[in-house]
Formats: structure tokens, C-alpha cells, sequence
């Protein structure tokens, strides 16, 4: 039944949004194919309107007018609705990641384009992608970039990132040169450097696409962030070869010095882009420090800053994606200390709102796009390509975890090099690049192929890749409630280690870690956040809020602990507040229990330290829309329930091995005034209700594990 | 790696030492380095206050056990065998060097690693830790931050949850049942060479 009226939501959006370009003549397609025309600026000619000779027009439609933003929302509007019947339908979202029925959603409505106008529907351009559509994406992950798990794993995943491309490029381009030479009839004129041109765009993993994947299986942070941080720092090693290859298609001749001028490139590019990042990201938290009496707008300046370090550095022709990582890494902590608590949870909110906007829009226009006038289509062509993707990926992730792992402690094993392996999916960054590539007989085929690829890797690997997992029993995150012992005991380890080290004097893995800490305290946080800030610990804050909340709600609680009541059970409201102490106060160095990245949950840990997040207290499904705080005795209950409620929202993906409930700071820094916490409590649940819908599904397949639960 | 015993040559018990602790030649070399770094006076011997010279130390909320924690009970003193002894608790253990008959338990095994971190709670060596010395372990930990009622509903809860013998102490066995999920050769494990 769901089934149904999903369909049927979506049937009539995909109509009525044809109807309306059906009712635009066909644009007139600007210049070649080459360029397919840019979404929403078709041209068209006037309007309709209704004539009543000589008189007033009483009535009149100008299509003309409101054409490009009117065809944009829609778009917009498509997306959102798919999205939106997606979640509502049934067991789908289980089977199918979302990616794919987007781009099925896409294909749909490119067909019907295609079918009312018999001319190509608008694909993604290039421009629009690039400038538009990516930035939101890769800006929300790098604002939720788990920061110390990455810089942990940072050898690891550059590794991967810079060498593991290079590999795959290299692989890529030269076995498909063979297959051209192989097959010299029909591929004959496709030269070495196109070969390596196409392989340096099609060899980089996508983060969009990888994202979208992964958030659908919960694997544990480590591998996530290995492979995500791998397919965001690819992006300065593929950028550059294809750059690279461009150039050296124009010009004459190559030499050796040409290569290794492109070598040295690499380098200015990804640190040229990771320094315009770290500029933009200071001065933002600077900016930031003074927005105390013009609050509203202080979560503009984050979303300026950094599209600023995007653009800027697009136009210095450095990497952007790490611009823009590297922005939203320097900038967050700062940021989040000195704006209020509502414009950091505007600011996350909007994160997540645009992102998930993006990565729709890409998906529906990987499959509107696909539906093309002409495709060249080349059986060894296509194969090979998908063959040797697959393989010269395999073989260098087999090969560089080898190394990897003799330096690592946590070494990478065989279950996760695979999962690295086959999670390499590509997507829009691909199609975009492909684009881009200056006209040449073959060109059409490298579309072609490269849509199949997109395709196959998100369909196919998409969609195998979960229960690949579950057969292979990767080591997912531990999902037991960390017990205080063990809290405070692994703090006690962490800072005997660090001791040790400073007695050893080496530089351990805590050595950067507190030298940049002092670093930051010393002068960095002196200089970036208010003043009146910096005194208290954000530990405090929640920790007095929480108690206020303790104290307004229930007169009878106990208003924390009684000290000579040993033995009493200690309330759940008591151990969120003793675990969020442990894990704030407590300095953290090896702290792997950040949340991974998640595109469609909002983790409110709106403060400077990660908090743990919740991973489940299974209740059943009708709890969140049942409860009732007054009835039930003491606060107990009805907070425990709310929790529950709150805590679901946050499941779906990215949990820590050590849940932890913090709606309770959630509460508090919900976006309501304080008043009574029933009041309070009712607002936040359907608010956290609305996000995500699917997260009750979700939850069937974790509902058992979760029982297991001491 | 090969054969530096020549640079070895003049630290003493280095042989016995390696054999002892499973360090290669390069690490005692690498340690006795230190070692005379930290020996200010150059007497061989190393006192608290040596310790106490390394600044990072000295911030570290546990600093002073850490530093307790290398003298045996009643001396005052450190000699370079007692040192590289201390600090073999913190060897990977997946590097442990190959000796000939190994009578006793190496000094980086789990247990061995265990018991160095619950001595530096247990204070008084009668093998619990008592309620006082979480406390005043977490008082060190938490700093001021945290109220004495927070600090003691922590403890309590600590206790309860580790404590199988409702001694109202946690002993060696019980403090090493709450760890077991815990990857203690991963983080109490450290590379002795850069």
C-alpha cells in the first residue's frame, strides 16, 4: 500500500513536471551535442497567453518570464518528492540504496522528456555540477568529518588517496591503450594519452556516491572513514591528471620534464587547495567571534567562507574539495563555541538540507542524462573498461594494504581491503569531467562508457555490496554500552601512554595531537572565540542546563546524587550526565568512538567535544508517538522515552561502538526556549521525527542485536 | 638492524637486558640515550625529579603516578635496568623479538600490561582498588570541573559495575574482566623507535 502511493506520488510528479517543459517549445540545443544544454536555461519563446482581441488581457501566463527559476524548483521539487516516497516505501530502502532508485526516478523522467519532446532531455553541466551542485556535498561531510578519527588515519588514507589513484590511473589507461591497439578496427584512433585521459577520470572513487552507499551499511568508523577520506582526497590527485593530460593532448609533444612538472603539480594542488582552506577557514572563525549581537546571520558566514574557499580556489585552478574540507575542518570548533546554540544547529540543519538536496538532484540527472541522442556504444570498449576498473582496483588495494599494514597497528584485514575495494564506487564527479573533454571522434564513446560505469558500479556494487558485507561479516562496530569502568579506566591508559611517551621521548601517536592542543589553547582559541566563552567548559553548559532541566521538571528526583545513598540504582538521566562528563572531561586521545558521517541525520553534538552518539535503546516503533510525560511516574519514564524517541532519529548509520545517549544535551540545546520540559520534550520529537523517516526501518535489522544489550 | 653491539657495548647488562625484555640492540641504544638525557648529574641513577624535568609530564593529570609508578616501593632511585624494565610493559606485542626459553611471562603481555595500569591505582598494594583510590584517581582525571556528589556517583557506578564480590573494591581479576572488550595491546602499546 505504501508501495502504491509512493508510485503514484511519484507518477504524478514525473507528469506534471513534463507537462510543464512540454508546454516550453524545444530549446534550440546551443551550439554541438557536445554541450548538451545547461539545466534550466533552455531558451524558448515566449509565452502563452490568452488573446481577447483588441482588449485587456485579463488573463495571461508568461512561462518566459519565471522560466529558469520556475524549471529549477521543479527540479528541486522532483528531487525532493522522490526522496520523500522514497523513505515512505515499504522494504525498498532495505534492498535498494537510494542512489539507485534516484537515478531509476531519473531515467524515468528522462524518458518521458525525451518521449513528449523527441530531443534530448537537459543534462548535468559541467559548470552547474561543479559550482553548484558538489560544494553543499562535500561541505557537509567535511563539516561532520570525524576529526580525530581522520587524522589518525590520515598516512593511511593519503596512501590510498594519492597512491592508489595513481595506480588505478596508470592501470586503467594503459591496459584500455592495449585493448585499443588490440582491437584496431573499431578503436583504432583512440591514442595513449585519450586512454590515459579517460582512465584518470574514470579510476576516481566518488564521494557522493560512495556516501550514499555506505550510509546504508554500518561498517565500523575506521573502514568509513578510510574509504570516504580516500574518495576526498582523490579529488586533488584526479583533477590533476586529468589537467594533466589535457594539457599535454594540446600540445605538441610531451617530455619527461612536462611529466614531472605534472608530478610536482599534484603537490601545489592539493596543498595549495588545503591552504586556501585553512586561510578561509580562520578567518571565519575570527568572523565568527564578533557575531554575538547579529545572530541570525552568523550561519551565513560559514556557508560564505567556505564557498568562498571553493571558488577561489577553482579559480587559482587548485583542488576545491580539499579547500573546502580543509575550511570546514578549521573552521568548526571554533564556530560552534562562538555562536549561539541555535544558529549551530541552523547550520548543521542547513548543511544536511543541501547536501541531501545535491546529491538528489545528481542522481536524477545522472539518470535524466543518460538518455542521450547519440551513444556510441563499443562491446570490448565498455567491457574492458568495467573489467579493468574492478581488477586494477583490487590489485592496489591488495597490494598498498600490504605495506600499509606493517606500519599501522590496527591493521586493515582481508574482510575491509575488500570492502575498500568493491565500495569504490563512481559517480557524478566522472560524468562532469567527461564532459569537459574537448571534442574528438571518440568522445561519444568515452559518455557512453563512462554512464555504463556510473551505472554499474552504483547499481550492481551498490547494491551487492550490503549483503556481500553481511556474508563476509565485516567487523562492524561494537555495539555494547561502554560501561563507565571501562570509560574511565581507557581514559587512565591514555594518559599513562602519553606519559610513557613523554618519558621515551618520542613521538607517539600523542605527540601531534598535544602539541597542536597546546597550540590551539595557547593562541589559536584565545584569538578566535569570544571572550566570554572560553572561560567555561562546554561540559559545564550542558551539564548545568541538564541540571536545570532535572530540577524544573521534577521536584521529587532527586536533584542529582545523594553521596550516602551508595547503593541506589543510579537513574538514567544521572548516568547520561556521569557518561557525558567522562567523555568531555576526560581528554580523549584515541578517541575512536566519534559517529561516522551520516548525509541524513543531524547528530546534535553542537559542542566542542564529540559526544557518543546513541546506537539504539530498542523500544518498539509505536513509542515515539505514544508517550505521555505526565502519566507515567517521575520523569523517569517519559525523558526515557522521549530519549528513545530522540535517540532512533539518530540510529540510522553512523553510531559509535560506544552508545551513548546525549538527546539530554540535545534537549537543552534544542531550538526552544526553556520552558517546561513536557512542553520542550513534545516540541523536539516530531521536530526529530521529521528528518528521518526511515529510520524505523532501519532499525528491523538491529533490533536484535540491540537486545542483546545488558 | 645488523649487529650494533658494538655501540652497545658500554651499557650495562645490555645483552641480558635485550634477552630479558625482547628490545632489540637498536631500542636499549635508543633508550639509554634517553636515559642519560633525563640523568641530568650523570649519576646512572634517575630520581623524581628527573621525571619530573619533562615538562609534558608534568601537565598530565597523572603525572605524579606515572612517575611513582618507576620506582620500586621504598627506593628512591632508578638505575637504567629498572627503566628499560618499566618501559617493556609498553611493547607491541605483536613484535616480540624470538628468545630461547622464556621462563617467565613477557613484560608486554596483556596481563602484564594490566597490572601496571592497576597499580596506578592501587596505591597501597593490597590488590583492590578501594573506593578512595578510584576517587582520588578521578579526582586527578576530572579535575575541577566535576562536583565531589558527581565524583562520587562516577566511582559508585565504576564499583558496581566491575565489583562481582560486593567487596566494595575492585581487585585485580575484577578490573581485568571490565577491560576485556578492550583492545589493551593496542593502546597500551607504544613504538619505542621513530
Amino acid at each position: 500500500m505504501a508501495v502504491l502511493w509512493t508510485l503514484s506520488l511519484l507518477l504524478s510528479a514525473c507528469l506534471f513536471w513534463p507537462a510543464c517543459l512540454a508546454l516550453t517549445p524545444p530549446a534550440e540545443l546551443p551550439q554541438t551535442h557536445n554541450l548538451p544544454p545547461s539545466l534550466g536555461f533552455n531558451s524558448s519563446d515566449g509565452g502563452l497567453s490568452v488573446d481577447l482581441p483588441m482588449a485587456l488581457r485579463v488573463f495571461s501566463v508568461d512561462y518566459h518570464h519565471v522560466q529558469a527559476p520556475f524549471e529549477i524548483v521543479l527540479w528541486i521539487m522532483l528531487a525532493s518528492l522522490a526522496k520523500l516516497g522514497f523513505h515512505w516505501s515499504g522494504r525498498v530502502p532495505a534492498v535498494v540504496p537510494e542512489s539507485c532508485l534516484l537515478i531509476m526516478v531519473g531515467l524515468l523522467v528522462g524518458g518521458v522528456i525525451y518521449g513528449v519532446r523527441h530531443s534530448a532531455p537537459p543534462t548535468l553541466s559541467a559548470d552547474a555540477f561543479f559550482l553548484f551542485l558538489l560544494p553543499p556535498i562535500v561541505l557537509d561531510a567535511g563539516y561532520f568529518l570525524p576529526g580525530r578519527l581522520f587524522f589518525e588515519n590520515l598516512g593511511t588514507i593519503l596512501w590510498y588517496a594519492v597512491l592508489g589513484t595513481l595506480w588505478n590511473v596508470l592501470g586503467i589507461g594503459l591496459s584500455l591503450y592495449g585493448v585499443c591497439l588490440l582491437a584496431q578496427s573499431s578503436l583504432g584512433d583512440v591514442s595513449l594519452l585519450h586512454c590515459l585521459l579517460f582512465g584518470s577520470l574514470i579510476a576516481a572513487v566518488d564521494p557522493v556516491a560512495v556516501l550514499s552507499v555506505f550510509q546504508e551499511m554500518h561498517v565500523n568508523e575506521q573502514l568509513h572513514i578510510l574509504v570516504f577520506g580516500e574518495s576526498l582526497l582523490n579529488d586533488a590527485v584526479t583533477v590533476v591528471l586529468y589537467k594533466l593530460f589535457e594539457s599535454f593532448l594540446r600540445l605538441p609533444s610531451v617530455s619527461g620534464l612536462d611529466v614531472l612538472l605534472g608530478g610536482c603539480r599534484v603537490v601545489v594542488v592539493g596543498l595549495g587547495g588545503l591552504f586556501v582552506g585553512l586561510f578561509f577557514g580562520l578567518v571565519a572563525a575570527l568572523t565568527s567571534r564578533f557575531t554575538s549581537r547579529a545572530q541570525v546571520i552568523a550561519p551565513l558566514f560559514v556557508f560564505l567562507y567556505s564557498y568562498l574557499s571553493y571558488l577561489t580556489s577553482e579559480m587559482l585552478h587548485l583542488s576545491g574539495i580539499m579547500a573546502i574540507v580543509a575550511c570546514a575542518v578549521t573552521m568548526k570548533q571554533y564556530v560552534e563555541a562562538n555562536v549561539s546554540e541555535r544558529s549551530n544547529t541552523s547550520i548543521q540543519y542547513f548543511l544536511k538540507m543541501w547536501s541531501s538536496v545535491s546529491e538528489t538532484l545528481i542522481f536524477i540527472f545522472l539518470g535524466v542524462s543518460t538518455i542521450q541522442d547519440v551513444h556510441m556504444w563499443s562491446w570490448p570498449f565498455v567491457c574492458s573498461t568495467l573489467l579493468l576498473c574492478l581488477v586494477w582496483r583490487a590489485t592496489g588495494v591488495l597490494l598498498l594494504t600490504a605495506v600499509v599494514n606493517k606500519l599501522r597497528r590496527n591493521t586493515v584485514t582481508f574482510r575491509d581491503q575488500f570492502i575498500i575495494a568493491y565500495g569504490g564506487l563512481r559517480g557524478a564527479i566522472c560524468f562532469s569531467l567527461v564532459f569537459l573533454i574537448d571534442d574528438f571522434p571518440k568522445k561519444r564513446l568515452f559518455i557512453t562508457t563512462t554512464i555504463v560505469v556510473i551505472l554499474f558500479t552504483v547499481f550492481v556494487q551498490g547494491m551487492t555490496i550490503k549483503p556481500l558485507v553481511e556474508l563476509l561479516d565485516v567487523k562492524r562496530k561494537k555495539r555494547a554500552l561502554p560501561t563507565v569502568s571501562e570509560e574511565i579506566h581507557s581514559r587512565l591508559i591514555d594518559h599513562l601512554l602519553a606519559g610513557i611517551e613523554d618519558v621515551v621521548g618520542y613521538w607517539g601517536q600523542h605527540y601531534w595531537k598535544d602539541k597542536f592542543e597546546q597550540f590551539n589553547k595557547k593562541y589559536l582559541r584565545r584569538f578566535l572565540i569570544r571572550e566570554d566563552h572560553q572561560a567555561r567548559s562546554s561540559i559545564l553548559r550542558v551539564y548545568q542546563e541538564l541540571e536545570r532541566r532535572d530540577q524544573r521538571g521534577d521536584e521529587e528526583a532527586p536533584a542529582l546524587v545523594d553521596p550516602r545513598s551508595h547503593s541506589r540504582p543510579l537513574l538514567p538521566e544521572e548516568m547520561d550526565s556521569i557518561r557525558r562528563i567522562l567523555s568531555r572531561n576526560l581528554q580523549n586521545f584515541n578517541n575512536k568512538q566519534t559517529p561516522a558521517y551520516s548525509r541524513h541525520t543531524l547528530h546534535q553534538d553542537a559542542t566542542l567535544d564529540r559526544t557518543r552518539k546513541p546506537l539504539h535503546r530498542h523500544q518498539s516503533l509505536g513509542e515515539r508517538y505514544t508517550y505521555n510525560t505526565q502519566g507515567e511516574d517521575a520523569e523517569f519514564n517519559g525523558s526515557r522515552r522521549v530519549r528513545a524517541g530522540l535517540s532512533r532519529s539518530h540510529t540510522v548509520c553512523s553510531s559509535s561502538p560506544r552508545p551513548f545517549l546525549q538527546d539530554s544535551s540535545a534537549q537543552s540545546r534544542g531550538p526552544v526556549v526553556p520552558t517546561t520540559p513536557p512542553a520542550r520534550e513534545q516540541q523536539i520529537s516530531p521536530q526529530h521525527a521529521a528528518p528521518v523517516g526511515r529510520a524505523p526501518k532501519k532499525q528491523l535489522s538491529f533490533v536484535l542485536e540491540s537486545e542483546k544489550q545488558p | 638492524m645488523g649487529s650494533s653491539s658494538s655501540s652497545i657495548n658500554h651499557i650495562p647488562d645490555a645483552e641480558k637486558l635485550m634477552q630479558e625484555t625482547g628490545f632489540s640492540a637498536a631500542h636499549i641504544f635508543r633508550l639509554y640515550e634517553r636515559f642519560e638525557v633525563l640523568d641530568r648529574d650523570g649519576t646512572g641513577q634517575l630520581r623524581p625529579e628527573d621525571f619530573g624535568a619533562v615538562r609534558e609530564l608534568a601537565m598530565n593529570p597523572i603525572g605524579d603516578r606515572i612517575i611513582r609508578a618507576f620506582f620500586s616501593p621504598g627506593q628512591e632511585t632508578v638505575d637504567f635496568a629498572a627503566f628499560v624494565r618499566i618501559l617493556a610493559h609498553f611493547r607491541p606485542t605483536v613484535t616480540n623479538w624470538t628468545r630461547d626459553g622464556a621462563q617467565t611471562e613477557p613484560a608486554n603481555s596483556r596481563t602484564r600490561k594490566l597490572k601496571f595500569a592497576f597499580q596506578l591505582y592501587d596505591q597501597d598494594r593490597d590488590g583492590k582498588i578501594s573506593r578512595e583510590e578510584l576517587l582520588e584517581v578521578l579526582r586527578m582525571m576530572l579535575g575541577l570541573q566535576v562536583t565531589e556528589e558527581q565524583l562520587q556517583s562516577i566511582a559508585e557506578r565504576a564499583i558496581q559495575e566491575a565489583d562481582l564480590d560486593r567487596d566494595d573494591a575492585i581487585s585485580f581479576d575484577e578490573f581485568r574482566k571490565s577491560l576485556e572488550k578492550v583492545n589493551i595491546d593496542h593502546k597500551m602499546s607504544t613504538r619505542f623507535l621513530s
